[in-house]
């Protein structure tokens, strides 16, 4: 069994949501990257997506946008971070989400990357420029190496297709909760709940929330439709401002999440 | 050449091309697949094309024979296709009449666009001012700098132009801010792309649109010489006048196919726009494609005097022609695109874009190897008006 599988399987037995953390490789040097990821999953992560600056990163906001050039200034590379990754990975047992754009891993070529990736001890990849319709370029091979390739669905994803990405799904489905960009929204249209519901009615693997959720309060409100959240802009820019307690209290939130 | 058919239906040319898009795009892009196959089956579709493209942008454009040019080459004859005749100077207008026809159909309310030297940002404005659509351009910071003319006529047009300040500020970080409104708006808003790139069905509906050139090139041609022309030379930055220019001669194999790309300050330094050139195959903005980047696979910054060819990628048909060796691809210095410029303002009285200036220069070039029984076409692709500040500032001489 997948890290992954392993995490959401004791997660189900102690009755709890899921709570997985995004943070930026590189942001603040990589040399920081063993510190954040103890730090994590000290404060009870149930799995971690490590972010991979890209120069042209579509999908995200300003937060994350801005922590990618701080990376890349730092010169953090893909092959980088998992030199890093190998080395901290007998300390911590936490699963390890790469979330990477398509030409990071293209450039350093499938085959190495995955070799690589499985040295490192991945356990799954998000890659936000990768919908179903291209994933044959990759999707095979990660599944060989008995790494997840976690699959997105959003608001503009008719149900029939949610339903076709969640069966081809591995380690959880990845529910975008806006129709927009990555980093912090007040407020969630009042379909979102409908949306994350019907989700998980046709999903066989559990059902994690994401983009655009900051407070405690959005963590345990849209954790309550679905297994769990995933918290990205809000976890990176508190890392930049060194505010380590406020990600503690987003996290601690996930355990206060009614379970339904 | 047998019978060429791309891309196959996932839009791939070869290896190249797909949809590389965030899934929130990915019901608005397979929708406009759908959209587009039904219009270009559908008679009212093509007449109502039809009639802007000779009513409102003033096609068919001419192919006039630059004589002094040719005298001055000394080789083949040269022809310009006219593209700077088009209302609002340039080729990017047979395609955004096309896309704005097609958002009507849709139902959508809103484009938006991004452009690099303003042709595409005010081609777009204007037929969405012609058929009330709401617009939004989004150009870099740097190219607002260098083409004032074109942002304050995309105002005057009624457009909204945003400032993109993110990355290099030129077309590519426009391309990053449009497509994130694009996710942000997708319900109601179509992107009116400007080149032969980004996800299926873009680079395939952007080159039929822009085949009228090369349709209307090959019947003026052989309504004169009963045969095609022995080489046709078009410049490229995304690609889009080339590949309309192209796509009708790509089976007439007699034909040589040259594009132009712009090789900045020189293909050996750091300053240039060459992504066949120099570049290699990688993702972005939607597609698999040439593009310049390093061996991390971060993109890297384009540079050419001219906006429009200012851009690290090239369209995945593109891709595809140089790897299969149909067209051949050369490239040309912001000097010696400046010099041809300077020769076609003097010799026919003609002031070309700087980017159709690169296709002026590897023309002269070429046709010294040629005789003058023999012919090249340049896509002329656009006018230089726009240009004409940038010129001022580059000019090493007086006049």
């Amino acid at each position: 069994m997948n890290r992954i599988e392993k995490a959401f399987h004791s997660l189900k037995e102690n009755n709890r949501k899921a709570f997985v953390p995004y943070l930026m490789a590189g942001d603040g040097g990589l040399d920081q990257l063993m510190d954040q990821l103890i730090f994590l999953e000290n404060c009870g992560a149930t799995a971690i997506e490590i972010g991979i600056p890209f120069s042209d990163p579509v999908a995200d906001g300003p937060a994350i946008q801005e922590a990618g050039i701080r990376a890349l200034q730092s010169g953090t590379s893909l092959k980088d971070v998992l030199v890093a990754i190998q080395t901290i990975r007998p300390i911590v047992s936490t699963p390890l989400i790469l979330m990477t754009y398509m030409n990071p891993i293209y450039a350093y070529g499938i085959g190495s990357f995955i070799h690589d990736a499985v040295k490192a001890g991945i356990d799954g990849c998000i890659i936000p420029d990768l919908p179903i319709e291209e994933e044959e370029l990759i999707a095979p091979y990660l599944q060989d190496a008995n790494i997840e390739l976690i699959r997105l669905v959003t608001l503009t994803s008719p149900l029939e297709r949610i339903e076709e990405i969640a069966k081809k799904g591995r380690g959880f489905l990845y529910a975008v909760t806006v129709t927009g960009i990555t980093g912090a929204r007040t407020e969630f249209n009042d379909s979102v709940s409908k949306y994350l519901k019907d989700i998980k009615s046709v999903s066989p693997i559990p059902v994690l929330a994401g983009f655009g959720i900051s407070t405690p309060e959005q963590v345990v409100e849209l954790g309550s439709y679905c297994d769990g959240v995933v918290v990205g802009s809000k976890i990176v820019q508190y890392f930049h401002e060194k505010k380590l307690s406020e990600i503690e209290h987003l996290i601690q939130a996930s355990k206060t999440a009614d379970v339904s | 050449m047998t019978t060429y058919v791309m891309p196959d239906e996932k839009g791939h040319f070869g290896i190249y091309g797909g949809r590389f898009v965030p899934e929130t795009l990915m019901q608005a892009v397979l929708e406009l697949g759908k959209a587009y196959e039904k219009a270009k089956n559908d008679k009212n579709f093509q007449q109502d094309l039809a009639y802007l493209l000779k009513e409102y942008v003033g096609r068919e454009t001419p192919l006039y024979y630059a004589e002094n040019l040719s005298k001055h080459a000394n080789g083949a004859k040269i022809y310009l296709k006219r593209e700077d005749l088009n209302h609002t100077g340039a080729h990017k207008i047979n395609n955004t009449v096309g896309q704005a026809l097609l958002a009507v159909r849709m139902g959508k309310k809103k484009i938006v666009a991004e452009t690099g030297a303003g042709q595409h940002g005010v081609a777009t404005a204007t037929v969405c001012a012609l058929l009330n659509l709401e617009c939004v351009i989004f150009m870099g910071e740097e190219d607002i700098k260098r083409q004032q003319l074109n942002v304050f006529r995309m105002e005057l047009l009624g457009a909204k132009v945003v400032s993109v300040t993110s990355g290099s500020r030129t077309l590519k970080d426009a391309c990053n801010e449009a497509l994130r409104y694009w996710v942000s708006n997708v319900t109601d808003t179509h992107y009116i792309l400007g080149s032969v790139m980004g996800p299926h069905p873009f680079p395939m509906m952007v080159r039929d649109f822009q085949s009228v050139i090369g349709k209307e090139t090959k019947q003026q041609y052989n309504e004169k010489f009963g045969k095609n022309p022995e080489a046709i030379v078009a410049c490229i930055g995304g690609g889009s006048n080339s590949m309309g220019m192209f796509y009708p001669f790509i089976e007439d194999s007699e034909v040589q196919l040259i594009g132009v790309e712009a090789a900045g300050h020189g293909i050996d330094t750091e300053q240039h726009a060459a992504s066949l050139t120099k570049g290699k195959p990688g993702v972005l903005h939607g597609a698999l494609m040439y593009l310049l980047q390093d061996h991390a696979g971060q993109i890297q910054e384009a540079h050419s005097i001219s906006a429009g060819l200012d851009y690290p990628g090239v369209g995945p048909e593109h891709s595809y022609l140089k790897d299969i060796g149909r067209v051949q691809y050369e490239s040309i210095t912001d000097e010696e695109a400046l010099e041809a410029l300077k020769l076609l303002c003097r010799l026919e009285g003609i002031i070309p874009a700087l980017e159709s200036a690169h296709a002026v220069a590897y023309a002269i070039k070429h046709a010294q190897t040629m005789t003058e029984n023999e012919s090249i076409v340049v896509c002329l692709s656009g006018r230089g008006d726009k240009d004409v500040q940038t010129i001022q500032a580059n000019m090493k001489e007086a006049l």
